[in-house]
């Protein structure tokens, strides 16, 4: 007995013989290499509405699929089972959404990055959008990531409310939050990595009935180890003001990249762009 | 593309997702319950006439692979002014968020209540699925019993292999129908369409009625059930004068004309097969006598080599898949196995794309066809299912393999590079004793023996791994008593202690077994009658979800619940799993007909006491089971003698379409 994949149909389905589902490596290893890399290409995407809830292992195999159904040409790793060659720069949180997420692909023949993020973006269900397509200059994509913008919305919240709770956060100079991580529970500071923090005043309540308060925070947060994400700075506004929000936030990353002295954040694809074709924005 | 927004796909009308939409963050895997896979269809509600709600009544890891509700979903969807979603098990946690906020069962493609379709088509390939379903149909505001349903509830019914004997849940379902899905509902599509048009006359009732006079879907309150004093069944028959006597199967013939799943759902939350499945051919005539897959599925219906190659082709493009399953019951007994397997491997040469076969034959042919498929490096496990332990038992089941064939074939597996296989057994078998299940330990002993000989390395491995047998409807075992959990796990215990009594053979053995508690409850729900449903009911109220799944399964909950109602019945939990049925006993599903003769199913299980074999029908004369003349089908199998052209490669980069609209 035992969760999936065993009792997967459960205990009706063992009668006919249960599949095997195993895959075993043999010994030799293959023969011949695989294409090398011709081409490294940059890719901005959007993690949007319901498809927020994707987690990145989620992510990462819808993308492996829309590889496979536009026909990209992917380069490989060497070995026995060849991976395909892609890298992520962090993540955003599951269930947080976001405008601004990063990957790199490399190529084993050159394509039209234009061409590239049209089929990407078709492969993927609505909701995963391919926006850029950059073809690298160089450089590292991972060294171009210090912080993000992010905002947070927080419904049934009262802004007023909201901006006392985040002048107490400002004016302290450490928030010990805890978090539960791979490793167990954890205790680190909120405050030192948030560069900024405001309450967004906004015309009307963009989401949710009309007629009820809804708060909005835009922060920009270092990249820092361990990371601090918006879930811990809404746990350092609870730690410092009680902030409680009523419903659960919503939250959503609106940029990645490397931030200025003056606090602002640059586009990580900025240095490629020269002259690459630029997606649909 | 819109502005940066975190709710760019407008929701329906009738959307619960605003309410849905704040409970997510707060429980496991969240993706589970969002839709929007490739494949996946949102129509107009108002445009469609006739609205079907689908439900796999297990968690959506393991649902959404489901073939059977893949297939009526295109099948349905297919249709201009048919509208068809899908609904799954919610887990607990989400269960208890959705009673505090009032959130209904949904639908995971437009988030709509189950409440508001027309028909909520129920399959069950388990019958531990029953208690989430009645999860389903309370969350959804629906009534629990059928009897109390008014007009503004959709028709509740059951499909699958488990609704060859639905009493045991027909106080909750309004229908049932036995047998292949694609046309029976788009039979009762037309049906409702007709009777919606026609403005409902007669109402709820009038439909059901119309449902049942086509004499192929079942419903339970139209027959009236008697006991005799001493709590058998006297009699079944209908309480009104223009239903049928009897409810027959379904049989789709052609399965080339129904190339199903085209468009198949390709999800985001990690399930428990993420492959392209095509079913190479339906049904089984090898006659294993426990299996009621087997029985229930007849005639052997093979789909031709060339409708197989072009769903996998196409299968492949639309869903960006890299492995495909060759799916049927037996899948090395396709009569043109070998060119099917050399031809996709030749065709997929080079890529990234991996075939796999699940078979449960032992012979070396199965060997060469996974050779074959392993071209592309990555090599499948392999599956021998000898089902029974000794010779003896094997007659008994009719699974026909000697000893000498299974160590003979394990042993050109470990030859050819296999370095471990899987050996399948059941236990508790009719008229087993523990010797019979001893020897498997020696069958074990004896193929690691003979595989370190035949390869010098002591690098190979062996998993004996055992289902608990359950007696099923519609096979010749369903007069069968079955074995005590003490008894089937005493066995699994001296089986276990004999494999590892020689310590460097059991070193290369493992064993796995489901212990005997869930097949005894498994067995009451399968050969269960009406009264059988106060039990699900109660065990349900009492918390029981989630059957199919060791960490949530109650046996105490089961026992206490049967201890509680069935005696009032003037029966209990024994009477209906370790009682052996008498020939002329009215077994509850006498009145559904699976095409076997039950006269033909009487001799098969005398033969089995006799030890008797049966041959295989497909390859030897009929041996009149009943179900060609009476369903007025036949055998279809080829060869067809073509073959599968290579692929022309097709190089550049393509926009995909299919994503949902």
């Amino acid at each position: 007995m035992g969760g999936p994949p065993d009792a997967a149909s459960g205990w009706g389905d063992t009668q006919a013989a249960a599949p095997e589902e195993l895959t075993i490596a043999r010994k030799p290893q293959p023969e011949g290499g695989q294409a090398p890399v011709v081409q490294r290409v940059r890719i901005r995407y959007a993690k949007r509405g319901p498809l927020r809830f994707t987690s990145h292992r989620d992510f990462a195999r819808a993308f492996e699929r829309a590889l496979r159904r536009a026909g990209v040409p992917i380069a490989f790793s060497q070995g026995f089972t060849p991976h395909p060659k892609i890298s992520y720069a962090s993540a955003a949180p599951t269930g947080v959404a976001s405008e601004a997420e990063y990957l790199e692909i490399g190529l084993r023949e050159e394509v039209d990055p234009g061409e590239l993020r049209a089929a990407l973006d078709a492969a993927l269900s609505p909701g995963l959008d391919v926006l850029e397509a950059v073809v690298a200059a160089g450089g590292s994509l991972a060294d171009r990531i210090e912080a993000s913008r992010w905002r947070i919305e927080l419904p049934e919240v009262d802004p007023k409310v909201l901006q006392g709770t985040v002048s107490a956060f400002l004016a302290a100079t450490e928030v010990p939050v805890e978090r539960m991580t791979k490793q167990g529970r954890r205790s680190f500071d909120a405050r030192a990595a948030v560069m900024s923090i405001d309450v967004v005043s906004t015309a009307e309540t963009p989401y949710g009935d009309a007629g009820v308060p809804c708060a909005i925070l835009e922060l920009v947060v270092r990249q820092v180890t361990p990371s601090v994400r918006p879930d811990d700075v809404l746990s350092g506004l609870r730690a410092v003001a009680d902030l409680e929000p009523p419903v659960s936030p919503r939250v959503i990353r609106l940029a990645q990249g490397t931030l200025t002295a003056q606090g602002a954040i640059v586009d990580p694809l900025e240095a490629d762009r020269d002259g690459a074709s630029i997606g649909e924005r | 593309m819109s502005a940066p927004s975190t709710t760019p796909r407008p929701a329906a009308s009738n959307s619960v997702w605003p309410r849905l939409e704040p409970l997510l963050p707060q429980v496991t895997k969240p993706i589970q319950y969002v839709g929007g896979e490739l494949g996946a269809v949102v129509k107009d509600w108002d445009a469609a006439v006739v609205r079907w709600a689908l439900m796999y009544p297990d968690a959506y890891e393991v649902g959404l692979p489901n073939q059977g509700v893949q297939i009526l979903y295109e099948v349905l969807n297919e249709l201009p002014d048919v509208l068809a979603e899908r609904t799954y098990a919610v887990w607990p946690d989400l269960e208890t968020l959705m009673r505090a906020h009032g959130v209904p069962q949904f639908t995971v493609d437009a988030h709509r209540s189950v409440r508001d379709f027309d028909v909520f088509g129920v399959s069950f390939s388990t019958e531990l699925g029953y208690t989430n379903l009645l999860t389903a149909i309370d969350l959804a505001g629906i009534p629990m019993l059928a009897a109390d349903r008014t007009d503004a509830d959709p028709v509740i019914v059951a499909g699958g292999h488990a609704a060859f004997n639905p009493e045991p849940i027909a106080d909750f379902v309004d229908a049932a129908v036995l047998g292949d899905g694609e046309e029976a509902v788009l039979e009762i599509t037309a049906i409702v369409r007709e009777w919606k048009a026609e403005g409902s006359p007669g109402g709820r009732d009038e439909l059901l009625l119309r449902l049942a006079r086509t004499e192929s879907v079942y419903v339970p309150r139209f027959y009236d059930v008697d006991y005799l004093p001493d709590g058998r069944i006297q009699r079944v028959v209908p309480n009104r004068p223009d239903v049928p006597f009897r409810v027959h199967k379904r049989t789709t013939m052609d399965l080339d004309a129904w190339p199903y799943p085209k468009k198949p759902l390709v999800p985001l939350a990690e399930t428990v097969h993420e492959r392209y499945a095509v079913e190479i051919f339906r049904g089984c005539t090898r006659g294993c006598r426990f299996c009621q897959a087997g029985m229930i599925t007849r005639p052997v219906r093979e789909r031709s080599i060339t409708t197989v190659g072009q769903m996998v082709k196409e299968g492949l493009e639309f869903s960006g898949f890299h492995e495909v399953g060759l799916l049927s019951l037996s899948s090395a007994d396709h009569s043109e196995i070998g060119d099917m397997c050399s031809g996709l491997a030749e065709q997929y040469a080079g890529t990234n794309v991996s075939l796999s076969l699940p078979s449960t034959r032992v012979d070396a042919f199965n060997i060469d066809l996974a050779q074959e498929l392993s071209r592309n490096g990555r090599r499948t496990g392999l599956t021998f299912a000898p089902e029974g332990g000794s010779e003896r038992i094997r007659k008994v089941i009719n699974k026909m393999v000697s000893k000498e064939d299974l160590i003979r074939t394990v042993v050109t597996a470990y030859t050819n590079g296999w370095r471990q296989v899987k050996l399948y057994f059941m236990c508790g078998l009719p008229t087993e004793t523990d010797s019979d299940v001893l020897e498997i330990a020696d069958m074990a002993h004896e193929v690691i023996r003979a595989g370190r000989a035949a390869t010098g390395s002591k690098d190979i491995r062996c998993t004996v791994s055992i289902g608990g047998f359950v007696p099923k409807p519609h096979t010749p075992f369903q007069w069968a008593s079955m074995a005590t959990p003490e008894v089937i796990d005493n066995r699994l215990k001296l089986l276990k202690q004999a494999i590892n009594s020689d310590r460097s053979l059991g070193r290369a053995i493992g064993f796995r077994y489901h212990d005997g508690e869930p097949s005894l409850i498994e067995g009451l729900l399968s050969r269960g009658d009406r009264r059988v449903g106060a039990v699900i009911r109660k065990v349900w109220e009492n918390g029981g979800r989630f059957d199919g799944w060791s960490e949530h399964f109650s046996y105490q909950r089961w026992v206490e619940a049967a201890n509680e109602v069935l005696p009032t019945f003037g029966v209990d939990l024994d009477w209906y799993t370790t009682r052996e049925r008498e020939e002329l006993e009215v077994l509850p599903w006498d009145h559904l007909d699976s095409g076997l003769d039950k006269d033909w199913l009487w001799q098969d299980w005398q033969d089995s006491l006799s030890e008797y074999e049966q041959d295989d029908c497909r390859w030897t004369p009929c041996f009149d089971c009943g179900v060609c003349p009476s369903m007025d089908t036949e055998i279809q199998i080829g060869p067809t003698g073509r073959k599968l052209l290579p692929l022309t490669p097709v190089n550049g980069m393509k926009v995909p379409t299919g994503a949902q609209q």
